[in-house]
């Protein structure tokens, strides 16, 4: 890929709460703020940040399955009524499953390089607490090709990574997968409780390890995964500004509290074809590849990442996707301790998708905020430290089983 | 007759009652899945819903639809399998719904018992009445050309009596569901002496495949759980007799009702349970089993006397609980009636006294915390110990209705009601969700 022909920054990323079960807020037999609630609270935090609404050009929202979670589509209309000022201003609304927050900073970071924007405002929004998990799995199962969804799981997707999961225990070996699994979940949710706005913030169970280690039961649930093996059910929005360098001027906010976008990848593979390899995911290979091509980098120069642990088997495949383990290795990478926030590759500080939380059409953007916060030294009680040797960040999100992916490679402005 | 073939035409008598409903939910639901095995297909299932009103049939079907669907959203995973051979059946949503339209449909209200005479297996969930129910089974087993089984709910008559009354030739056995019977796991099963094998063996299926907990009795009036609960009853009730001289009525209720929840730390206070089963329920049932036990008084003259005042308890159509002995808001207790002034009185005004002279609290843990506690063997022993060894009249109460509880378990088995002392404490774990049995050791 060229070289990006402007420098592209992020800056005044914005989250709210990642509500749902786990939360202490979390009622949900109260009525719980709807998509709109979501999306004014996120779009309101970021415009503060940048000056208002007046500086912003033009809006992307990312958003899933709004049509049938909240029975709502035509989100970009819904800038407007963040904030009166972005009436009359160009809105797109984008959709790729599980990536559709990384597709709406793709959305942006484009705007900025076909120079029709200085200031793009993104947000991602899910709300997905308005039905039952059982009814929610059909919702999502919308990631995936329709023409499976018979014969899939009643958890389509729980199903279909506890495929993969099996799959990797018959190559690998059971016993220390599902330890790494165990691990993960303890990573994600040590992590969470030190972020305010997480899902499992509240979180105080003793020993972690120990509860993830639960036998997954097909009968109830899928084969090779249990509950803490999933990332939950979330609701909850994320916002940031892509900028450029004329954005930065124009807010006002100093290059030093921005990351800049060095490089990304982004990578399709065929929603009707089975996965290539049950065991790895090909195609976010293929995206943090040319993410790290793009910005001329290798892995190893990457101090902080955020990878889409929609399950722990998948964030067990984007350690080896990332290259920092053979395939087959990544468990021993996680439970060597190197993916903890003090290990030497600390992977999704705020928790991730199993910590923090997954309001899925959020969490791209959400990955955004959180390299953000680390990079420019914001993360708060999350805070890492990120060697100077190894100053870049990068986030993979993933949409569907593999199928929509996105990459970006940043650095501190 | 196999067992399929005796649940395709079924009827539930009471059906619309607190113990009915649940019994036609988990039998449909047994039945349809049957019907959708492969093997089921083209096979005709019905049951019969009886009640006397059609308001509350009406009523009933509301009631059913609600919990199939709970029901069908639990078991999708085995759901999507069932149906998986229906290309239109895609979503999760649509197979739940489907399921529930096939559940539904077995189902047949009638507020005329003649519905049952074509059934080959007759569930009885009514009124604890021994001739009305022989009366109805008489006509049923002479007007019925299958011969059917009856399975009867009571939880107080000897089933040999209405074997005998009604001429069944032992085509009866006790099933007795605790409530409600969709979430309690307990069955009692209870054969009469003529009770048919082939009955008594269909019973124990039927309990396995609705995954019930099975504890045999002998066919003694009460059986196990009413055995116990309702001497449970006359202990606490003749203790507040002896203990309103000096606390006053109202004061000894409120003592009774705490000792008995708090400090043996049950799920609920003995007259916050009469209520819930109903004051009115509860007097009947001590009348019948003092028809067939002429040796042992088990008259409760405080709940007739408070009948009489028309406090009777029970649940509202929704579940929530009507005021009876005690005042219940939002399902708390919060009052306890006073015969003399016919009102209740909060609980408010007169806990700290009452308190105050139950002496200090033992550390006592709520119930709550220790039921499902893996650790709570050790728990119950050091708390019992401390009981033991405590001077306060709440612990001299204590002690003394736990070893009283002890002795009536102790004794179901040495009058050949329940076989063992297990099985005492099984239904009380299981019926009654105590956190231990009561033939236990801890005072010793």
């Amino acid at each position: 890929m060229k070289k990006l022909r402007r420098k592209v920054y992020m800056v005044a990323g914005y989250n709210t709460v990642s509500m749902g079960t786990g939360r202490k807020e979390f009622n949900p037999k109260k009525e719980c703020p709807g998509l709109e609630e979501y999306i004014k609270e996120a779009g309101q935090g970021t415009l503060k940040l940048i000056g208002g609404a007046k500086n912003v050009d033009e809006c992307a929202i990312g958003n899933f399955m709004g049509s049938r979670f909240n029975k709502q589509a035509n989100m970009a209309a819904f800038f407007p009524f963040i904030d009166e000022g972005l009436r009359g201003k160009p809105a797109i609304r984008v959709e790729g499953a599980c990536a559709t927050g990384a597709l709406a900073l793709m959305t942006g970071i484009k705007s900025v390089l076909a120079e029709t924007a200085e200031v793009v405002l993104v947000i991602g929004v899910e709300v997905q607490n308005t039905v039952k998990a059982m009814y929610g799995a059909d919702i999502l199962a919308g990631a995936g090709w329709f023409k499976d969804r018979k014969e899939g799981h009643a958890y389509f997707f729980p199903g279909q990574f506890s495929d993969r999961a099996g799959a990797y225990f018959e190559k690998y070996g059971r016993d220390k997968t599902r330890k790494a699994f165990a691990r993960w979940y303890r990573n994600a949710i040590e992590n969470a409780r030190l972020c305010p706005t997480a899902q499992e913030h509240h979180n105080t169970t003793k020993d972690l390890e120990a509860l993830a280690m639960m036998e997954p039961n097909g009968r109830s649930f899928v084969d090779h995964l249990n509950v803490f093996d999933c990332s939950k059910v979330s609701d909850g929005a994320s916002s940031i500004a892509v900028v450029s360098e004329e954005g930065l001027k124009r807010t006002g906010i100093p290059k030093e509290q921005a990351i800049e976008v060095l490089g990304f990848g982004q990578a399709e593979e065929d929603l009707t074809k089975k996965p290539v390899e049950q065991t790895e995911l090909t195609t976010s290979k293929l995206a943090v590849k040319t993410a790290l091509e793009s910005a001329g980098i290798i892995i190893s120069q990457v101090g902080t990442a955020e990878i889409h642990d929609c399950f722990t088997i998948a964030g067990v495949m984007a350690v080896e996707a990332l290259g920092l383990a053979d395939p087959g290795k990544g468990t021993d990478f996680i439970l060597e301790g190197n993916t903890a926030r003090d290990g030497k590759f600390p992977i999704n500080t705020t928790g991730g998708l199993i910590g923090w939380g997954h309001p899925t059409g959020a969490t791209g953007v959400h990955q955004a905020v959180t390299i953000l916060e680390q990079l420019t030294g914001k993360a708060g009680d999350s805070q890492i430290k990120i060697p100077a040797d190894r100053p870049y960040g990068l986030t993979v999100n993933m949409g569907g089983n593999d199928k929509t992916l996105v990459s970006i490679v940043y650095h501190r402005g | 007759m196999n067992y399929e073939e005796r649940l395709q035409n079924v009827s539930v008598l009471g059906a619309a009652g607190k113990m009915g409903s649940g019994i036609l939910l988990l039998t449909a639901l047994e039945m349809a899945d049957l019907s959708l095995k492969p093997e089921g297909k083209g096979k005709k299932y019905v049951i019969n819903a009886i009640d006397v009103s059609d308001e509350a049939l009406i009523g009933l079907m509301k009631y059913l639809r609600t919990q199939v669907l709970k029901a069908a959203e639990k078991k999708i995973v085995a759901l999507r399998s069932i149906y998986k051979d229906h290309p239109a059946l895609i979503e999760n949503s649509e197979i739940i719904n489907q399921y529930v339209t096939d559940v539904i449909s077995l189902v047949m209200p009638s507020t005329r018992l003649e519905a049952a005479l074509g059934s080959l297996l007759i569930f009885e969930a009514i009124k604890e009445d021994p001739a009305l129910k022989v009366k109805i089974f008489s006509y049923l087993i002479e007007n019925n050309p299958h011969q059917p089984w009856f399975f009867t709910n009571t939880s107080s008559i000897p089933i040999g009596e209405l074997d005998e009354k009604a001429k069944l030739g032992g085509r009866i056995i006790g099933f007795h569901f605790y409530n409600p019977p969709a979430v309690q796991k307990l069955v009692e099963i209870i054969p009469a002496k003529n009770t048919l094998k082939e009955v008594h063996e269909f019973a124990l299926a039927y309990a396995k495949n609705l995954r019930k907990v099975v504890v045999p009795s002998n066919d003694v009036a009460g059986f196990i759980g009413n055995g116990h609960f309702m001497r449970d009853i006359l202990y606490a009730t003749r203790e507040v007799e002896k203990l309103q001289k000096e606390f006053g009525f109202v004061e000894a209720v409120y003592a009774m009702n705490r000792i008995s929840q708090d400090y043996l730390i049950r799920p609920m206070g003995i007259f916050q349970l009469i209520d819930y089963v109903g004051v009115d329920v509860c007097s009947y049932i001590l009348s019948v089993m003092q028809s067939y036990m002429k040796g042992e008084e088990l008259h409760c003259a405080l709940l007739d006397q408070l009948l009489a005042l028309n406090i009777k308890g029970g649940q509202y159509p929704d579940g929530s609980q009507k005021d009876g002995i005690l005042k219940y808001e939002k399902g708390k207790v919060t009052g306890v009636f006073d015969s003399k002034k016919k009102d209740y009185r909060m609980i408010d005004e007169l806990k700290a006294k009452v308190d105050e002279r139950l002496g200090p609290m033992p550390s006592a843990q709520p119930w709550k915390s220790i039921v499902n506690n893996p650790g709570k063997e050790e728990i119950l022993k050091a708390y019992f110990a401390e009981i033991k060894n405590a001077k306060s009249p709440g612990a001299a109460l204590t002690k003394a209705y736990a070893l009283k509880s002890r002795e009536i378990g102790i004794k179901l088995v040495t009058n050949k009601v329940a076989f063992n002392e297990k099985d005492v404490n099984t239904v009380l774990l299981t019926g009654f969700f105590h956190a231990y049995g009561p033939v236990n050791d801890y005072l010793k």
